[in-house]
């Protein structure tokens, strides 16, 4: 049964890089999906037109971020190793570089998916700053001499096709044309930048920490399997605890019945003995009524009587009236 | 084990598979990529050519960059050159190899890119549409410098007033988008040539250091795999092992309080083993408390006694 297990925990451990690549492909997709059914709706008013545009570029990467830690489920790790009474094991601040490191760096693909797409696209670029177009080099500035807040409200309407009335001033073609040249040269440079910034950190670290680096992933993996590896064996030992607090509960009430003769020692190899055993000594409607009630009543205390795991069964009926004073010593230690 | 040795065959055989579908891979989403690119030309005088350019180079730059960052050879051989020499010496032929190989299939992306730009021609258009000599087309006869940079910029743009119904407009497309594709298919020709050369050509040369050179390359990056196994084999019993030694003092710790020592000798198989003489609440509550204040130092020497 360990080997089973065994073979399963070095799949996932395997495949823990791959899945949790996987997560980020998909959000990454995601983000491009939710650019693309994204309604974008430029305000067209001088001062709304900034905020609106930087608004969309900078604040959806901002949840895609921490989304990326949320689903990643390795920061309840790295918190848990991080805020631990140090015990009798030191905290090694290279592991926990390690972990955040590695997390930080899968949960910012997605941000830079969704800032490429939309400098790419260019519509948030050119609302936001389609009132800073050089009028000078692209129309006549000398239109009819307007002041610099008219000329400045009819800028922000270059977004907005239906409403755009500066025709003579600057041809709106033009503007977006300049805009958006400007927008997807910053978009490739940005990815540009980011792959470039992506294939230092890959590259440098062999020269530089590898040693180091093979101790901080060891242990980070390390962390992770024990702390499944406890768990684990705290849920083997909860269903034990509770496989026995039943039965004993069981004998219990069939000792307070005062039907302690129903059981023979020995096993009975046939399966009339073996469904007796199942039976627990229980094998009437009232007997069964009580215990039900009891149960709701009276749980048992979470503490298991000492004779009764001696054989695993409760099959040791002849000994349990010398138990007993033990029985009552062992609980009351337990109480204290 | 027999699945363990299933599954190392699986990896050795395949590395070289899963490294060209990941290069096919990008490939495709270049080709996607550039299909999705919202083309836009700014159509003035000096951005023309920059942009042009731009699209041209910057983005297989970047699939270049990726392709090497997607292939996890490329850290095998890092680390590989990057080593301190210690017991085993290096082999520059080696890393020479591994160098070749990444690069090689790093560049496909990229190229595909070019090819494709070259092929449709929008991009060329727009960068080169203001160097053309205008004497060769009707229209420009009396117009002043100035003036005809300006109308030439216009060109890619179809529905810019200035050019939209000057004759030489889609004479100038045309004559540039032919060179682009003339461009484009004369690349592709001479890399094909080159690549069935270099493939045909080469157990001409040194088949038998090549084939050594290949072993010990393929050597290298299953060690280094066997090894992030063996480690995290390592780890499990490690942690394990740590887990029970944890268990038992506690219950270690619980005897000792008791005054009647219960027959823990007597312990046989089934539940004892599984409760690990942690019996009632407070003995697990106290347990759990510790694991998390008191967390058991690395060292299970005591435990493999």
């Amino acid at each position: 049964k360990m080997d089973k297990f065994r073979m399963i925990f070095q799949f996932l451990q395997s495949n823990q890089e791959s899945f949790m690549n996987g997560i980020c492909g998909i959000m990454a997709l995601a983000s491009a999906q939710m650019y693309s059914a994204f309604d974008f709706n430029c305000p067209c008013l001088p001062s709304y037109n900034l905020a609106y545009g930087l608004g969309i570029l900078l604040a959806p990467p901002l949840v895609l971020f921490l989304l990326g830690f949320v689903m990643n489920n390795n920061v309840s790790m790295l918190a848990e190793e991080w805020r631990r009474p140090t015990g009798m094991r030191q905290k090694d601040p290279a592991v926990l570089r390690y972990m955040f490191c590695s997390m930080a760096q899968r949960a910012m693909i997605a941000p830079a998916v969704w800032i490429s797409v939309t400098l790419l696209d260019g519509k948030c670029f050119m609302c936001a700053f389609s009132t800073t177009v050089p009028v000078e080099k692209l129309g006549n500035r000398s239109y009819t001499g307007l002041s610099e807040k008219e000329m400045r409200r009819i800028l922000a309407r270059i977004p907005c096709k239906e409403i755009y009335n500066g025709q003579e001033l600057v041809a709106r073609e033009v503007a977006v044309r300049y805009l958006r040249c400007i927008s997807q040269a910053l978009g490739w440079s940005f990815v540009l930048l980011m792959t470039m910034l992506a294939f230092l950190v890959r590259a440098l670290r062999p020269c530089f920490t590898q040693a180091a680096f093979l101790k901080s992933k060891y242990w980070s993996h390390y962390i992770d399997i024990e702390r499944k590896l406890f768990d684990e064996t705290c849920t083997e030992h909860a269903k034990t605890f509770a496989k026995v607090c039943i039965q004993q509960f069981f004998e219990a009430t069939n000792k307070d019945m005062g039907l302690g003769h129903s059981h023979s020692p020995e096993k009975a190899p046939s399966d009339a003995g073996e469904e007796k055993e199942k039976l627990l000594g229980i094998t009437d409607q009232g007997t069964m009524n009580k215990l039900l009630r009891s149960w709701h009543k009276c749980k048992p205390p979470l503490c298991l009587q000492q004779e009764g795991l001696q054989n695993g069964n409760s099959s040791n009926r002849h000994h349990s009236h010398l138990s007993l004073p033990r029985k009552e010593m062992v609980t009351y230690y337990s109480k204290v | 084990m027999d699945r363990f040795r299933m599954i190392f065959q699986y990896f050795q055989s395949n590395s070289e598979s899963v490294m060209n579908g990941i290069c096919g891979l990008l490939a495709l989403a270049s080709v996607k990529m550039y299909t999705s690119f919202d083309f836009n030309c700014p159509c003035l005088p000096k951005y023309n050519m920059v942009y042009g350019l731009g699209i041209m180079f910057l983005p297989p730059m970047a699939l270049f960059l990726c392709g090497l960052i997607l292939n996890r050879q490329s850290l095998v051989m890092l680390e590989e050159w990057k080593r301190p020499t210690g017991g085993r010496k290096k082999d520059l032929a080696i890393i020479r190899y591994m160098c070749s190989s990444i690069m090689q299939r790093a560049m496909i992306a990229p190229i595909i890119w070019i090819i494709v730009t070259l092929l449709d021609g929008k991009c060329f258009i727009c960068a080169f549409s203001s160097s053309i000599d205008p004497e060769k087309f009707v229209g420009f006869a009396n117009a002043t410098p100035a003036q005809t940079q300006l109308l030439l910029s216009k060109v890619p743009c179809k529905d810019d007033e200035l050019m939209k119904n000057h004759p030489a407009r889609k004479a100038i497309s045309r004559y540039l988008r032919c060179w682009s594709q003339a461009l484009g298919w004369s690349i592709l020709l001479i890399l094909i040539m080159v690549a069935f050369l270099a493939r045909a050509l080469r157990p001409c040369f040194n088949q038998a250091a090549f084939l050594q050179t290949r072993y010990w390359s393929n050597y290298i990056d299953i060690e280094q795999k066997i090894f992030e196994e063996t480690c995290c084999e390592h780890a499990r019993d490690f942690a394990h092992k740590c887990i029970l030694h944890f268990f038992e003092s506690m219950q270690k710790e619980i005897q000792l309080r008791r005054f009647n020592a219960p027959r823990e000798a007597e312990a046989g198989e089934g539940e004892e083993d599984h409760l690990r003489g942690i019996t009632d609440r407070e003995q697990m509550n106290k347990l759990l408390k510790s694991w998390y204040y008191h967390k058991p130092p690395l060292d299970v020497s005591q435990a493999t006694q």
